[in-house]
C-alpha cells in the first residue's frame, strides 16, 4: 500500500522511509507516513539546517529565551520581557499573495501571545521582482493587502520594515514577518504538555482541508505547476485571531494552563507532538472530537490540515471549568480533545480505536540530520571581478543622485506603509520610514526599537560576508534611534540546499551571522529557515534576514533620521572608503551586480553603535541616520526628506579607488563602505561629540551644515552636486506611486 | 468625568481611548463589555475604533446588534455625550444615531496618515474647547471612511450645521487633494441634530501626547473633560428633544 508514488507525493525519500520502517517495527499506514512526512520535512524538522544553526551565538545575561520555543525573550528591565521572532511565509505568498502574507502575519502573532506576551508591534521584510515587470505589482498589491488586512484588523501597528525589487525574486517573492510582544518575566508560559490525565484543548477555528501538507510544499521548489498549489494555501481570519489573542491572554493570567501551542505548520501533528516531546510525556486525542468544518475528513486530513487560528492547550487538573468559562466569554469554545499519557507516544484515535501511533523522539528529536555536500559556486569568482576603470564614468552627478533617489528600492516606501494601520495602540514614536520602528511602553519610561534587514545583492556576492552586514545593519539602524541593541532574530531564505552552491552559501551566511552576532553582543533567541526558494531550478540570492530589537532607557531620547534644525552641524561618524562593489550605483548606473561588497571591521562596528547610544543618552544628537544603501550622497538627502525643506551643504573628499577623477567622486558619494552614520548636531555640542568620539575610537569630523533650500556636497572642492531639496525629494517620495498612478489616487 | 468605553469583540482601540481618558487626562474610565446591559454610570460614552465583530459584512452593521447598544441608545436619547471614533462611529451610523453612510475609501485603500482637520463647529461636547475655523492635525486609519449622504439629507446636514470636522489642506482650504478618502463635502466628523452625538474618522485618541508626534487631538478630550458635568445634558445641545435622533 505504501509505495515509491505515495513516498514521492510525501516528499520522503527512500533512506527516509527505511528510518521510518526501523522506528516503528512495522509498515506505517498513510496517517502515520502523512505525519512523518510532515514532522521530517525540511521546514519542521530543520534537517538541512540543524547542524549550522547550532553553531550560533544563543545565550547572554540577557537572554531569557532561546531558540527552541515559540519565541525568544529578552530581559528588558522592571520585571518585563520582549518576546519576539521572524518567520517567513515564502511560498504560500507566491501563490495566494493575499492570504499567504495575511496568514503569515497571523501565524507569527500566535508564536507571541502563544508565549503569554501582548504582541505590540510588526515588522516586515519584502522581497519582489522588478517593480516594472509583469506580476510584480500584483504581487505588492497583494501581499501588501494582506498584511495590511490582517495587522490592521487584529489591531497590532505595522511600525517599519524594508523592500528590495530585485530580479532575482521575480519568480519567487520573499515575504518574512516579524512580531514583537512585551510580557511580564513571570507571566512566560510555555509550549509543554505534562501532567499524566490533564485535558488537551483544542480552541479556535475550525479544521477544515486548507493547509494540508503546506509545510511539504514549503519544502520543495516551484514549477510551472505550482499554481496548482493553492489549495495548500491557508484563508486568515482576523476576527478569530482577535478572540483567540485576547481570550488566550485572559486565561493566562489564571495560572489554570500547563501550556499551550499554536497550531501552525503541519497543524495538530506538529503542535501535539512538539508539546509532548517538551514535556516529556505522551499526548493521546481522538479526531472525532475535533471541530470540523467540512464533512467526512478523515484523521489523516485533520492531522495535516493547517487551518488558521487554532491553539493547543492543557489546563491544570480541576481548573477545567475556568479555562472553558473564559473562552465561551468570547465566544470561543474550548474542545476537550484528549489528555496527557506519560508513554511518550502520540496517540491519535477516531471514535476509540487507533489510527496512529508514533513515538514523540521519532519526530522530533530523531527526525534525519543532514550534513550535506557544499562547495563554493562556480559563478563567485566573476561575480566578484569589478574594475571600475572600464565603466564608464557619470558627467552629471545631480542626474546620477535622482536616479538612484528614484530607484524603488532606495525610494520612499509611504505608498506601503501608509496602508498599514502603525498608530494603533498608540506607542509609536519613530514612524515607518524614518529609521527603526520605536514604541514606547507604557508604565515605563522606556521604549523598544527593532530593525529587519538583509542585503541579498551582498550575499550573492560573499555570503558571509554579506550576512555579516545585514547583522551590523539591523543593529545599527536600532543604534542610531538611541537604543542598545539587545538580541537578535534570523530568517534564512536561501534555495534548494541540496545543491552544494546553495549549501555552502546557507553555510557561509550562516557563519557570518554568528560571528557578527558574538561580536556586537546580540544572540540569535531564534528564526526561522526557508529552503527551496527556488522557481524552474533557479535559486533567488541568498537573503538572510536579520531582526534587532534594543532598548530604550528614556522613550523621549528617541532620534530619528531627519534634520531638525537649519544650522546644525553635519557629523560623519565612520569612514568611507569608496566602495561600490554590489551597490545600488553599481545596479542602478550599469545594471552590474558585481564585485566584492564592502568591508566589515566589526570591533569599529561594535565602537560606533555605543557612541551612538551614548550620544542619545547624552542628547547630543539631533539626528542620526545610517549610511548604508545609496551611499553618502542618499544618506545626506535622506535626512534633508519630511522635513519641511531642511536642506544641507557639506565637503567630502574623493575616495581614490580609479583612475577617472569622475569615477573617484561617484565612489565618494555613493559608495556604500559599512559603520557610517551620518548625525546632526547642535553647534555648541559638537566638540563635545568629537571628544566622545574621540573617547570611543570613532573616527568622526565635521563635513558641512544643514539649511538653505539646496542640497550641496562638494567632492576635493568641487561642487558636484546641486540640487533642490524640495525637488529630490518629489522623485524619492513619488517613484513607487507612479508605478501605481493608473488607479484612482 | 467618568468615560464608558464600549468594547466589541473586534475593537482595538479600546485600550487607546480608556489610556487617553485615564492616564492622560486623569479621569475615571472603565470599559463596558458589548454583552452587557450596564453603562456602569458613564457621564460619557466612547465608542472606540477597530473591527467591530470583524466588519466581513460591513463596518458596523453587525455591532449595532450587541445588547449594550440599547442602553447607549436611550443615554444617547437623554442628551447623554456619545463619542464614536472610526469604527465607533461607522457603527453609529449603522445604529441610526448618526445619518449617512461609509463606503470604501476612494482609492480602496486603507490608508494611515495624518491628515489636516477644519473644526466647523463648537457647539457640540467634543469640540467646545476648539475654535471654529481652528486647523488640527490628527491621524487617520480607515480603510472605510469615505462618508456619503444623498443629496436630500447632505442638505440637511449643511442646513443644521452637523458637519463638526472637514478635511482640509494644512491652511483649512477644504481641496480633493488633500482628502485622504473621497468623503462627499470633505466630511471628516458629523454631529446629530441634538448635538450630543459625534462620529469622527480621525483618531483624537492617537494625537494627545508629544512623544506620539502631535498633541492636536487633546482639544477633543479638553472639551469634554473641562465641560462641567453633563454638559451636554444641560443643553449645549440645540434643539435637544430627548426623542429626537438624527
Amino acid at each position: 500500500m505504501i509505495d515509491a508514488k505515495v513516498l514521492e507525493r510525501h516528499g520522503v525519500k527512500p533512506d527516509e522511509y527505511e528510518r521510518i520502517l526501523a522506528f516503528m517495527g512495522r509498515e506505517p499506514n498513510l496517517t502515520e507516513l502523512g505525519i512523518f512526512s510532515v514532522m521530517w520535512s525540511e521546514h519542521c524538522s530543520y534537517k538541512s539546517s540543524r547542524v549550522h544553526l547550532r553553531t550560533l551565538p544563543t545565550e547572554g545575561p540577557q537572554v531569557l529565551q532561546g531558540p527552541g520555543e515559540n519565541a525568544g525573550a529578552v530581559d528588558i528591565g522592571e520585571g518585563l520581557a520582549a518576546v519576539f521572532k521572524i518567520e517567513s511565509h515564502n511560498h504560500p505568498s507566491f501563490i495566494e499573495p493575499y492570504q499567504g502574507a495575511a496568514t503569515g502575519v497571523g501565524g507569527i502573532i500566535r508564536d507571541i501571545f502563544t508565549m503569554g506576551a501582548r504582541p505590540i508591534a510588526l515588522l516586515n521584510s519584502l522581497r519582489f521582482g522588478a517593480l516594472d515587470a509583469p506580476g510584480t505589482r500584483r504581487l505588492l498589491e497583494n501581499v501588501v493587502a494582506g498584511i495590511a488586512g490582517y495587522g490592521n484588523s487584529i489591531g497590532i501597528p505595522t511600525v517599519g520594515g524594508e523592500i528590495v525589487f530585485e530580479p532575482t525574486y521575480a519568480g519567487n517573492p520573499l515575504v518574512n514577518v516579524f512580531c514583537l510582544g512585551i510580557a511580564k518575566q513571570s507571566d512566560i508560559i510555555k509550549g509543554v504538555a505534562s501532567g499524566v490525565g490533564n485535558a488537551v484543548y483544542y480552541v479556535g477555528a475550525k479544521t477544515g482541508r486548507d493547509g494540508i501538507h503546506g509545510a511539504t510544499m514549503a519544502s520543495a521548489e516551484f514549477d510551472d505547476k505550482s499554481a496548482e498549489k493553492r489549495p495548500a494555501v491557508q484563508v486568515g481570519d482576523p476576527f478569530m485571531e482577535k478572540l483567540l489573542l485576547e481570550a488566550c491572554l485572559e486565561v493566562m493570567q489564571t495560572d489554570a494552563l500547563i501550556g499551550i501551542q499554536d497550531m501552525g505548520a503541519a497543524g495538530l501533528t506538529c503542535s501535539t507532538t512538539e508539546m509532548g516531546s517538551r514535556g516529556g510525556a505522551g499526548v493521546e486525542i481522538d479526531v472525532s472530537l475535533v471541530p470540523q468544518r467540512e464533512t467526512g475528513m478523515t484523521p489523516y486530513e485533520i492531522m495535516l490540515s493547517e487551518s488558521q487560528e487554532r491553539m493547543l492547550l492543557v489546563a491544570k487538573q480541576g481548573r477545567e471549568a475556568e479555562v472553558e468559562r473564559i473562552f465561551e466569554k468570547w465566544d470561543l469554545h474550548a474542545v476537550r480533545i484528549g489528555h496527557v499519557t506519560d508513554d511518550g507516544l502520540l496517540r491519535v484515535k477516531e471514535r476509540g480505536v487507533v489510527v496512529a501511533e508514533i513515538p514523540n523522539r521519532a519526530l522530533t528529536d530523531e527526525a534525519p540530520e543532514y550534513h550535506r555536500p557544499m562547495s563554493e559556486p562556480e559563478y563567485l569568482r566573476e561575480a566578484r571581478q569589478l574594475d571600475l576603470d572600464t565603466l564608464a564614468a557619470p558627467s552629471d552627478q545631480n542626474a546620477t543622485l535622482l536616479s538612484i533617489l528614484g530607484s524603488p528600492t532606495i525610494a520612499s516606501k509611504k505608498w506601503i506603509y501608509r496602508q498599514y494601520d502603525h498608530m494603533v495602540r498608540t506607542n509609536t514614536i519613530n514612524l515607518p520610514g524614518l529609521g527603526a520602528g520605536v514604541v514606547r511602553i507604557k508604565g515605563t519610561d522606556r521604549a523598544l526599537a527593532m530593525s529587519v534587514d538583509g542585503n541579498g545583492r551582498y550575499c550573492y556576492l560573499d555570503p558571509r560576508l554579506g550576512a555579516m552586514l545585514a547583522v551590523a545593519e539591523a543593529a545599527r539602524n536600532v543604534a542610531c534611534s538611541g537604543a542598545r541593541p539587545l538580541a537578535a532574530t534570523n530568517c534564512l531564505n536561501f534555495g534548494n540546499p541540496e545543491r552544494p552552491g546553495i549549501m555552502w552559501q546557507f553555510a557561509k551566511a550562516v557563519e557570518g551571522i554568528g560571528e557578527a552576532c558574538r561580536a556586537l553582543d546580540v544572540p540569535i533567541t531564534g528564526g526561522n529557515v526557508s529552503l527551496y526558494n527556488e522557481t524552474d531550478g533557479k535559486a533567488i540570492y541568498p537573503t538572510p534576514t536579520i531582526g534587532v530589537v534594543g532598548l530604550l532607557e528614556h522613550a523621549d531620547h528617541v532620534v530619528s533620521r531627519r534634520f531638525q534644525e537649519s544650522g546644525d552641524a553635519i557629523v560623519l561618524l565612520g569612514e568611507g572608503r569608496g566602495e561600490l562593489g554590489g551597490s545600488e550605483y553599481l545596479k542602478v548606473m550599469h545594471d552590474l551586480v558585481r564585485g566584492v561588497p564592502p568591508a566589515l571591521d566589526l570591533d569599529a562596528e561594535r565602537k560606533l553603535q555605543a557612541l551612538l547610544v551614548t550620544l542619545a543618552g547624552e542628547r547630543l544628537m539631533r539626528s542620526a541616520h545610517d549610511c548604508s544603501d545609496g551611499g553618502l550622497a542618499v544618506t545626506v538627502a535622506e535626512c534633508c526628506f519630511d522635513t519641511n525643506g531642511i536642506g544641507a551643504e557639506l565637503s567630502i573628499e574623493g575616495a581614490g579607488v580609479s583612475r577617472e577623477v569622475t569615477m573617484n567622486t561617484a565612489a565618494a558619494l555613493f559608495g556604500e563602505s559599512a559603520s557610517r552614520v551620518i548625525v546632526s548636531v547642535v553647534p555648541e555640542h559638537v566638540t563635545t561629540v568629537l571628544q566622545r568620539a574621540a573617547a570611543a575610537g570613532v573616527p568622526a569630523r565635521v563635513i558641512g551644515q544643514t539649511g538653505g533650500s539646496r542640497l550641496r556636497i562638494a567632492v576635493a572642492g568641487e561642487i558636484v552636486i546641486d540640487q533642490s531639496a524640495d525637488e529630490a525629494e518629489r522623485v524619492w517620495a513619488t517613484s513607487i506611486d507612479k508605478h501605481f498612478a493608473h488607479r484612482v489616487a | 468625568m467618568r468615560f464608558g468605553i464600549v468594547v466589541f469583540p473586534g475593537s482595538n482601540c479600546d485600550e487607546d481611548a480608556l489610556y487617553a481618558a485615564r492616564d492622560v487626562f486623569g479621569q475615571d474610565a472603565e470599559y463596558l463589555w458589548h454583552k452587557d446591559a450596564d453603562l456602569k454610570g458613564a457621564d460619557v460614552l466612547i465608542l472606540p475604533g477597530g473591527f467591530a465583530h470583524g466588519d466581513y459584512l460591513r463596518t458596523g452593521a453587525m455591532a449595532r446588534f450587541s445588547p449594550i447598544m440599547a442602553p447607549v441608545r436611550a443615554f444617547a436619547e437623554r442628551g447623554g455625550p456619545v463619542l464614536g471614533i472610526c469604527n465607533g462611529f461607522q457603527i453609529l451610523l449603522e445604529a441610526g444615531l448618526l445619518p449617512g453612510a461609509m463606503l470604501r475609501n476612494r482609492g480602496l485603500k486603507y490608508r494611515c496618515e495624518h491628515v489636516y482637520l477644519r473644526v466647523e463647529q463648537t457647539d457640540t461636547p467634543f469640540t467646545s474647547a476648539a475654535t471654529a475655523g481652528q486647523v488640527l492635525k490628527m491621524p487617520i486609519g480607515h480603510g472605510e471612511g469615505n462618508y456619503f449622504a444623498p443629496p436630500e439629507m447632505l442638505k440637511t446636514i449643511e442646513a443644521n450645521h452637523q458637519v463638526v470636522l472637514r478635511y482640509t489642506d494644512p491652511q483649512g482650504r477644504v481641496d480633493e487633494a488633500w482628502s485622504p478618502n473621497g468623503s462627499v463635502n470633505a466630511i471628516a466628523a458629523l454631529c446629530n441634530d441634538a448635538r450630543n452625538v459625534v462620529g469622527m474618522m480621525p483618531h483624537p485618541e492617537r494625537a494627545c501626547e508629544a512623544l506620539l508626534g502631535g498633541v492636536d487631538g487633546r482639544v477633543i478630550f479638553d472639551s469634554i473633560v473641562r465641560s462641567p458635568k453633563g454638559f451636554a445634558l444641560q443643553g449645549i445641545g440645540r434643539r435637544l428633544q430627548p426623542s429626537q435622533t438624527a
